[in-house]
């Protein structure tokens, strides 16, 4: 009777350390403490920010500041152009990308210089490619002297209504490669039996690559989609040095209003926008999310 | 027949050789247009400080001081453009010279970058590998809650958390060392992320017949899991190198001391003083990250194989 109890409570013992919430405990505690105190909790005191009306000792006042928030013309207008550039850029570049990572996957003339190539804009400091962009686009740079050229007079291409194209131009210059890579390592990680066992089955190339390449690359493309945007707010870096503070008004994003606010000690208004914009991309991210889970069964 | 069987495999071969030669075409069009600013930079990074100050000079002369400008460079910017010098004229290592052996702050800030950059990618990849087995493999009460918050704390803009971040830097006392750039890149979210989504791929029923097997998940996870996540970790590690490698914001609030300061922060602010050895800098900080992915580049060339790998 009394062994037998031992036994019972050795095997839920053993069953215990077994069990997958046991290992996924000890797996995920490093990470989970990091994140927690470098991420988590910062999170949590932004939040709290956007709550009250001064950081310092601040009274709560709920909903206020995102009520102001809204009714500020500058922010409508940066949520308006984030968008706007969000909405050309992200997917022009993630097609982009996986094109040039389909090309690049199977073995071509020099592959691995095109890789490289296609990397080296992520590396580049940006001070120096700055530089490079004022040359062509400054009131005496390049492309003024060859608009010259055909009679077009000059003028400064980071004030006019030009100024979005080049962000864009940029932004799809820095991040192809970005994309790029996780694309070919996304097209690596599928396994090549799965193209012998299609191939003998009679499955055509566009097939092959309709029920195999895109079905597996589901969890890349969410993380592609996602590191996109996150890339596409760093764009940021690079306009801010180019047009400075308050550039052109179709350039002005979120990211400037948020720099601004901070400049300006604004604090709440700064975290309330940013929580909105992160709802709004949150529950596009639950979208795909449910999308992702649904294609994973397939797998 | 057969002279008509061979005839036809010629005809084909053919049609690829066209097609790979186009594609060849396309792609070198491609690369000139994405590495031109490159270029541009090495071959400037060539030339005498005062070659490349006199060819800018129509677009730094607007901009500074009109006391302070160079004759020179004010006689030279007026009304002119920037005529770009794809060659230098008179190619030149003195850059190089200078910034090596003459300014010994260019490698100790470089030697700072390193000592930054190398335990945070190193970290992150360990770190990502248990937590991304633990999200893709292991089956858990939160799993999917928690890994959704993961996702948002990655998409919060930096200025909103900084403030909570210095605070929380400070109540550790890590203000002013290392430790507060290494420890938050350390524990990064996105390396977890990726690392999930790769092993996504792995089939269930791979890790279950292993465990059936009485494997443990340690030994699931470095064997079977790991192997075929090669090309994951790979692209980690040259994502992870270039993001912490190009940081600018943390270590200008974290940091205060200059010296302590990595290479990137010194890039992103030359003045015009420094733009004679800005592209010579800019190579060699350069340099790094591209031996990195010349190095990394190789795991993503073969796919993985099931069958190679017994369950």
């Amino acid at each position: 009777m009394f062994l037998g109890k031992i036994g019972n409570l050795r095997r839920w013992v053993v069953r215990m350390i077994r069990s997958d919430g046991t290992h996924a405990a000890i797996f995920l505690i490093p990470s989970l403490v990091g994140v927690t105190i470098f991420f988590f909790l910062p999170f949590g005191i932004g939040f709290y920010y956007s709550l009250v009306d001064t950081p310092i000792d601040g009274k709560f006042i709920g909903i206020r500041n995102y009520v102001d928030l809204l009714g500020n013309n500058s922010f409508r207008r940066a949520i308006w152009n984030t968008f706007l550039f969000t909405v050309l850029c992200v997917p022009m570049n993630m097609l982009l990308s996986l094109i040039l990572a389909s090309l690049l996957n199977g073995r071509v003339f020099g592959q691995r210089w095109f890789r490289i190539a296609f990397l080296s804009p992520l590396v580049i400091p940006v001070a120096s490619i700055v530089l490079i962009w004022q040359i062509f686009f400054d009131l005496n740079g390049i492309l003024n002297n060859w608009m010259n050229a055909w009679g077009v007079a000059s003028k400064d291409w980071m004030e006019g209504g030009s100024a979005l194209y080049i962000a864009i131009m940029i932004y799809v210059w820095k991040n192809v490669g970005y994309n790029m890579l996780l694309f070919l390592a996304g097209l690596q990680n599928i396994p090549i039996d799965h193209y012998e066992a299609a191939r003998i089955d009679g499955a055509g190339r566009w097939r092959q690559w309709r029920s195999i390449t895109l079905v597996y690359l589901t969890p890349t493309t969410f993380f592609v989609f996602i590191m996109s945007i996150i890339n596409s707010f760093k764009v940021f870096r690079e306009t801010y040095m180019l047009a400075g503070p308050y550039p052109h008004p179709s350039l002005y994003m979120l990211q400037h209003f948020m720099n601004n606010m901070f400049q300006q000690l604004d604090y709440q208004k700064m975290t309330s926008a940013a929580f909105m914009m992160a709802t709004v991309i949150v529950m596009l991210v639950m979208i795909l999310f449910m999308v992702e889970r649904r294609f994973s069964r397939w797998l | 027949m057969e002279l008509i069987r061979r005839l036809r495999e010629r005809k084909a071969s053919i049609g690829s050789t066209i097609y790979k030669s186009l594609l060849t075409l396309l792609l070198l069009m491609l690369v000139v247009a994405i590495v031109f600013p490159i270029v541009i930079t090495v071959t400037h990074s060539f030339m005498s400080p005062s070659e490349i100050k006199i060819e800018l000079a129509p677009i730094l002369g607007a901009k500074s001081d009109e006391e302070n400008a160079d004759s020179l460079v004010k006689m030279l910017s007026e009304g002119e453009y920037v005529r770009l010098h794809w060659v230098s004229f008179q190619a030149t290592l003195n850059a190089y010279y200078d910034i090596l052996l003459r300014q010994p702050q260019f490698l100790f800030l470089f030697w700072n970058s390193m000592k930054m950059t190398i335990p945070i990618v190193a970290g992150q990849l360990m770190v990502s590998l248990f937590a991304g087995y633990a999200f893709s493999q292991l089956r858990f009460r939160l799993r999917e809650p928690l890994f959704f918050a993961y996702i948002v704390v990655m998409l919060m803009p930096f200025q909103v958390t900084l403030v909570p971040n210095y605070i929380m830097a400070n109540w550790m006392g890590l203000i002013n060392s290392e430790s507060s750039i290494i420890l938050p890149g350390i524990f990064s979210a996105f390396g977890v992320f990726l690392m999930r989504q790769f092993m996504q791929a792995v089939p269930y029923s791979y890790v279950e017949a292993a465990r059936m097997d009485g494997a443990g998940h340690f030994t699931i996870m470095l064997t079977i899991v790991l192997p075929m996540c090669r090309s994951g970790m790979a692209a980690l590690a040259v994502l992870a190198f270039i993001d912490n490698w190009n940081m600018v914001e943390q270590p200008l609030i974290f940091l205060m001391d200059a010296m302590k300061q990595p290479l990137s922060v010194y890039l992103s602010y030359i003045n015009e003083e420094d733009i004679g050895i800005a592209f010579t800098a800019s190579v060699l900080y350069m340099l790094p990250a591209i031996l990195l992915m010349l190095y990394a580049e190789k795991e993503l060339v073969e796919g993985v194989q099931l069958s190679g790998i017994k369950g």
